[in-house]
């Protein structure tokens, strides 16, 4: 755990000349499909994760060969919004050197999976062709920043998208390593390279940015470590709440590891946003913890140092303090699936995308269909913090056109699907995961099914309730936010988390760990009747035993 | 190897003779060699007793081989060793150890020659043959001489070497002694046979010794107890697929249970397998035939049923000249393919007797079958690991031969016996003298392989890495897919890391548009590989013989002419230079 001395990985980014390493090296290895071991550090910087499927670990194990490596790519989107051109571009490199499949993630970014080692030169390459990029989207820097699609309200929507594109334009590494290894531009001799806001070593952890406007509040700006939440006055975009030290990570039996939801610590202008998000990357670069990674994140420097140390150091290095919070309302997290008309005569289409996960499945085929759309529409597809997708900005006289091209690729109209599947939430975990202990995007129709028919059981079928699942305790799908959340422990075993409310404001609380599928069956089973027997009018599940503690009446 | 062991023996037995005698006596334990050194010494008297007689008559018996597989080795030394019972003094050298000229000072020899590659001499001897065969060789008026031809008649040039050798000798004016008999891979009842008449004829000419044949017995060694001719039956410990999901093809990793057999071997050996066919290949000819599996048949006298006769005595896969006569005769289809070298060997290379059986109807009576098919033949597997290495074990490295063709499954009878359910298999250890390690463990190795060809260099590595030679290792290695078929990988990533292996190059053919081979690896490194042979490096090619060993030899020819800036005679003499040295070794199937 903690001692004096900085980590392995720390040491890995001093020596790498601004994130090289020997990954060129590696590439050309071609006796494995493998990366040197530091060089696998280095990667994420680069936005990509060595892996391996884990189904065949041990198989290929006997088989004295060696796991079978792929690579999952990470493609920023800042703020989730992408052309039918870049669309086209990723449907093909996800066919092409992927495996036939697109995951839309919970940070409004894009992954392939099963890259292999050999193609990633060409992909990474397409990619930025693609005008879209993957520096910085993994690795201790600041990744994808999230920005509500929230289509409806385009003006301040158009207002708060353009600060979260020129936080993200901001923040990006200046090393040139990444167009000297992926895009073959020759290093100007002699030439340095320098990093004015992250210096040679960069963060000590991941860095996370969300920008919200309510009252959704669907990027979970509470579990950010920076977050803007805009202020609308009179039509116009006033500012920013601006929120610090959210975060979900934790590990089983480590208590000095917890999620954290985030403080709102003030409020700056529009045109001040970008100094203040330079500053609070500073003062986490400075003042982080680099001797302990699972101690590294901003949340932890701030619980370390206090909230009032953090404002102040902010301020001071600001220059300028920032003003009082100012009044908002968050209402939903979720995405309102199906069509709906904004303010400019433009439609969008909210997507259900089941699991996060774009595929052609059986007479299902929704990466063709979204494929097949991509060719004739106008506007732009937005990846959502819920995993879905929007059709976004399409004429009145297109829409049939788009419901059609759905249709004829097997795609069915989501109204049929109850609240709790259309907001039900799973990270990747299995096969490809590197750190899941147990299946979450796999398993997620499974316990849907399941929940469904309990909740109708008890006649909660139309209750909005929150369920999100992960294979281990890293939070990926934010589930320590939820209503219910499932976090993987072992397969087949998961702890149970009960309690978080609808704005995504309030942690749940464990209620009991190691639980296979029919004790927890049981458990909701138990509660679900007490709630709806015992709630209020209008109470929500999370609410209600947030009301009444984790120890069901009859178990004491 | 000890500075006082040099000492002592320098004095009479030097250079490559010591090297060879310390390269068969170093896997030796304390017995084996107190046992051999009476042998020696028995071996020693008989040359005593013998050497008056034959200076006194100016008589030397010799009897020469060219063997690739040992079989003609084989025959060749138990004709030595009767004859040397006979008192007749006898001479027996390997064709690829002597000087072809040897022939115009000899009067009297014996030739055991096998054919290989595509009606071939054997890895080494060429020289000898192309000597022999050219026109500068000169005539043989006093020569006395008689071959044993070995081969296949599953291949179109059976006998080839043999034949074109016993010609050429009665062209050059020598004197066949014993007429020539080509052994089909049944061989050991002809050989019999013709050792006997060979002996026969010997002993009008030459009146025996009785003192000699008394000090020979004595000193004749116990034949090792299991060998070819009685396989020990070694359990089967490990039978490990080794190529991955979604290969074309299916290796397994067989490791066998030596324990208690006292079977010694060193790396380039190979194991001999006397498999059982196939029990569905047995029951599908059955029923192809119409036979009875219960029918009581004779097999060399021996009376059994044709279920068993078609299980372990006879070959009912691969192909041979007499099955393919007897259904020729009524289908003059067959005749004209048969008459043609080249749709013959086609058709051997490509049909199985299954094949045979439905393409030519044929009324097979359960007796006529048995005695048209040959003698079921083991088949050898190069020695897949090192013997200090796994104590009492030995690992091989076996592509199971399962395809369809004309709309029949087809199985290849050892592999699939192999891979098979089998609890254990009768094998032997075949040596391969001509496949073998520098005895210098600081001299540097370059290992070419394709396929199962790694099979011989896993032993090699683990072996250097055992002993801590200090000589460097590098390994070329070819196969289709890098996901599924890269054999042992993650032991050669393993070795890489620890040093014990210095590199590691692969060529996978069927990743991208254009196939890659080993050979063009070769050539990509040529550079440095000339560098190595320079400093002395040896070099090794296993695995394929028709393809992929010609065009690493053309790779390596065109590497010392652009490297060594050599005209491409020169180039040529250089690598012959590195055949003669031992440096360039071949062990191809
Ligand atoms: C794809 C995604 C889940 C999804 O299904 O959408 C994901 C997938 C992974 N996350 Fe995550 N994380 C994803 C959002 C999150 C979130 C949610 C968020 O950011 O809003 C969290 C919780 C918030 C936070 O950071 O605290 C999250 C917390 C983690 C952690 C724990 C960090 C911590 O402070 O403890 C790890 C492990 C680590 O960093 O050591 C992790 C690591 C990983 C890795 C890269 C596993 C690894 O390090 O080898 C996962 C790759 C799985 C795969 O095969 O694709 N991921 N990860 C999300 C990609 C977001 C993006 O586009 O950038
Ligand atoms: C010195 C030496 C070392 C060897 N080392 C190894 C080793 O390490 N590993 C290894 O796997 N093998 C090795 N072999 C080859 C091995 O001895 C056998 O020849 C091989 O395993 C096939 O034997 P089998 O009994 O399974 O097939 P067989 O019963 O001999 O049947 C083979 C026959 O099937 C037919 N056939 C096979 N494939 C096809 C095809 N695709 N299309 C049409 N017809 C086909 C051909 O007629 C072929 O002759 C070695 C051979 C030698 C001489
Ligand atoms: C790779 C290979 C190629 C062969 N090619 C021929 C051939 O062309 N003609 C032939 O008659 N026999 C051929 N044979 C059969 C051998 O001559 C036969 O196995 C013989 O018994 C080997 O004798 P040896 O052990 O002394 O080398 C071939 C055998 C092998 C392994
Ligand atoms: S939560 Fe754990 S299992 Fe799920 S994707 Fe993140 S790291 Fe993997």
């Amino acid at each position: 755990m903690s001692g004096s001395a900085i980590t392995p990985v720390e040491e890995i980014k001093a020596r790498s000349d601004y994130l090289r390493g020997t990954i060129e090296d590696s590439l050309a290895d071609d006796a494995t499909g493998a990366l040197a071991e530091d060089d696998t550090q280095l990667a994420k910087f680069h936005g990509f994760y060595q892996q391996d499927d884990r189904d065949l670990r041990a198989e290929r194990t006997r088989q004295k060969l060696e796991p079978a490596h792929s690579f999952m790519i990470r493609v920023r989107v800042p703020g989730g919004i992408a052309t039918p051109a870049q669309w086209l571009e990723m449907d093909r490199l996800a066919r092409r050197y992927g495996n036939q499949t697109l995951r839309l993630t919970t940070r409004q970014a894009f992954q392939f999976h099963g890259i292999i080692k050999r193609d990633l030169k060409a992909t990474i390459a397409a990619i930025n062709g693609a005008l879209l990029d993957t520096i910085a989207a993994c690795g201790d820097v600041n990744r994808n920043v999230m920005c509500t699609p929230l289509a409806e309200r385009s003006d301040i929507h158009t207002a708060a998208y353009e600060v979260s594109k020129a936080i993200s334009a901001h923040l990006t590494p200046n090393t040139s390593a990444y167009h000297e290894i992926w895009l073959d531009k020759k290093r100007v001799a002699g030439s340095e390279d320098h990093e004015p806001i992250y210096g040679a070593t960069y963060l000590p952890r991941k860095f996370k940015i969300g920008v919200v406007i309510p009252p959704s509040n669907d990027v979970d700006i509470f579990s950010q470590d920076l977050g803007f939440i805009a202020i609308e006055e009179d039509g116009k975009l006033a500012g920013f709440n601006v929120t610090a030290g959210g975060g979900m990570g934790m590990h089983h039996g480590e208590p000095d590891t917890y999620p954290r939801v985030a403080d709102i610590i003030g409020f700056c202008k529009p045109a001040q946003a970008v100094a203040v998000a330079e500053q609070v990357v500073k003062i986490q670069r400075d003042h982080g913890d680099r001797t302990n990674r699972k101690h590294a994140r901003l949340k932890y420097t701030i619980d370390d140092n206090g909230l009032d140390w953090f404002r102040e150091e902010l301020n001071r290095r600001l220059g300028f303090d920032l003003q009082a919070k100012r009044p908002f309302r968050f209402l939903t997290r979720g995405d309102e699936i199906g069509w709906s008309l904004d303010a400019h005569g433009q439609w969008h289409l909210a997507v259900f995308v089941p699991q996060g996960r774009l595929a052609d499945v059986g007479d299902v085929k929704m990466l063709s269909a979204l494929a097949a759309i991509a060719k004739v529409h106008k506007g732009t597809f937005r990846l959502t913090a819920n995993q879905n997708l929007i059709i976004s900005g399409v004429a009145d006289e297109e829409k049939n056109g788009v419901d059609r091209l759905l249709e004829r690729h097997g795609v069915r109209s989501s109204d049929s699907l109850s609240p709790l599947r259309k907001q039900a939430l799973a990270c990747v975990a299995l096969p490809t995961c590197a750190l899941a202990m147990a299946e979450a995007e796999r398993y997620l129709p499974t316990i849907t099914d399941k929940l469904e028919s309990l909740l109708a059981r008890h006649g909660l079928g139309n209750e909005p309730v929150s369920l999100r699942i992960t294979g281990c305790p890293n939070g990926c799908a934010r589930p320590y936010l939820a209503e219910i959340g499932l976090v993987g422990k072992a397969p087949g075993q998961y702890s149970l988390f009960l309690g978080g409310n609808h704005d995504g404001s309030r942690l749940n609380k464990l209620a009991s760990e190691n639980m296979n599928e029919s004790e927890i069956l049981e458990t909701l089973d138990r509660w679900l009747g007490y709630y709806a027997s015992k709630r209020n009018p209008g109470e929500t599940l999370g609410d209600f035993i947030d009301r009444k503690g984790l120890t069901l009446p009859w178990t004491d | 190897m000890a500075a006082a062991e040099r000492e002592i023996i320098t004095p009479v037995v030097g250079g490559s003779e010591l090297t060879a005698l310390q390269r068969v006596t170093r896997s030796f334990d304390r017995d084996q060699l107190l046992w051999s050194s009476g042998f020696l010494a028995g071996l020693a008297e008989t040359r005593a007793n013998v050497v008056p007689l034959q200076s006194a008559r100016g008589h030397e018996w010799h009897i020469f081989y060219a063997t690739e597989t040992g079989n003609s080795r084989r025959v060749a030394e138990r004709l030595a060793g009767e004859a040397t019972a006979a008192g007749l003094s006898t001479v027996v050298q390997d064709l690829r150890d002597v000087r072809p000229k040897v022939l115009k000072n000899i009067d009297s020899a014996v030739f055991v020659v096998a054919t290989h590659g595509v009606g071939d001499a054997p890895e080494g001897s060429e020289p000898f043959f192309e000597f022999w065969l050219s026109d500068k060789a000169p005539r043989l008026e006093s020569l006395d001489f008689s071959v044993l031809a070995l081969g296949d008649s599953s291949y179109a040039d059976f006998c080839e070497v043999g034949k074109r050798f016993d010609a050429r000798l009665r062209e050059l004016g020598a004197t066949a002694v014993v007429k020539r008999v080509d052994c089909d891979l049944d061989f050991e009842k002809p050989a019999e046979a013709w050792t006997k008449q060979i002996l026969e004829q010997a002993s009008k000419t030459v009146e025996t010794n009785k003192s000699a044949h008394a000090a020979h017995l004595t000193s004749v060694p116990a034949k090792p107890e299991y060998g070819r001719e009685h396989p020990f039956n070694a359990d089967i410990l490990t039978r490990q697929s080794i190529t991955g999901r979604g290969s074309t093809k299916d290796v397994r990793h067989i490791e066998l249970d030596l324990e208690g057999s006292g079977l010694v071997y060193q790396p380039g050996d190979s194991i001999g397998v006397l498999p059982s066919n196939p029990p569905q290949l047995v029951a599908t000819l059955l029923q192809a035939t119409g036979l009875e599996d219960d029918v009581v048949v004779d097999v060399d006298g021996e009376s059994t049923t044709l279920q068993e006769a078609l299980s372990n005595d006879k070959e009912i896969t691969v192909l041979s000249r007499p099955v393919l006569d007897a259904v020729a005769e009524s289908h003059p289809k067959l005749r004209s393919i048969l008459e043609s070298r080249d749709s013959f060997s086609k058709y051997l290379e490509t049909h199985q007797l299954i094949d045979l059986i439905h393409e030519f109807p044929y009324d097979w009576q359960p007796q006529e079958l048995v005695d048209a098919l040959r003698r079921l033949t083991p088949r050898l597997y190069s020695i897949a690991s090192s013997p200090d290495a796994n104590p009492g074990e030995a690992h091989l490295t076996v592509a199971v031969v399962n395809y369809d063709a004309y709309g029949r499954q087809h199985w290849g009878s050892a592999s699939n016996f192999l891979a098979g359910d089998a609890a254990s298999a009768p094998i032997y250890v075949e040596p391969n003298d001509h496949f073998r390690l520098p005895t210098d463990g600081d001299t540097s190795i370059i290992m070419i392989a394709a396929g199962t060809g790694v099979a011989p260099f896993r032993a090699f590595v683990e072996h250097r890495r055992e002993h801590a030679n200090r000589g460097k290792n590098w390994l070329f290695f070819g196969e289709r897919n890098f996901s599924s078929d890269f054999l042992y990988q993650l032991e050669w990533l393993r070795y890489r890391k620890e040093g014990a292996l210095n590199n590691l190059d692969v060529a996978f053919s069927r990743d991208q548009k254009d196939k890659i081979y080993v050979q063009h690896r070769l050539l990509e490194k040529g550079a440095d590989v000339y560098d190595w042979l320079e400093h002395g490096a040896y070099f090794y090619v296993c695995g394929d013989m028709k393809t992929m060993a010609p065009d690493v030899d053309r790779a390596l020819h065109s590497i010392v002419r652009e490297h060594g800036g050599m005209s491409a005679d020169r180039a040529t003499e250089y690598i012959d230079d590195l055949k003669r040295a031992g440096r360039y070794q071949r062990d191809v199937y």
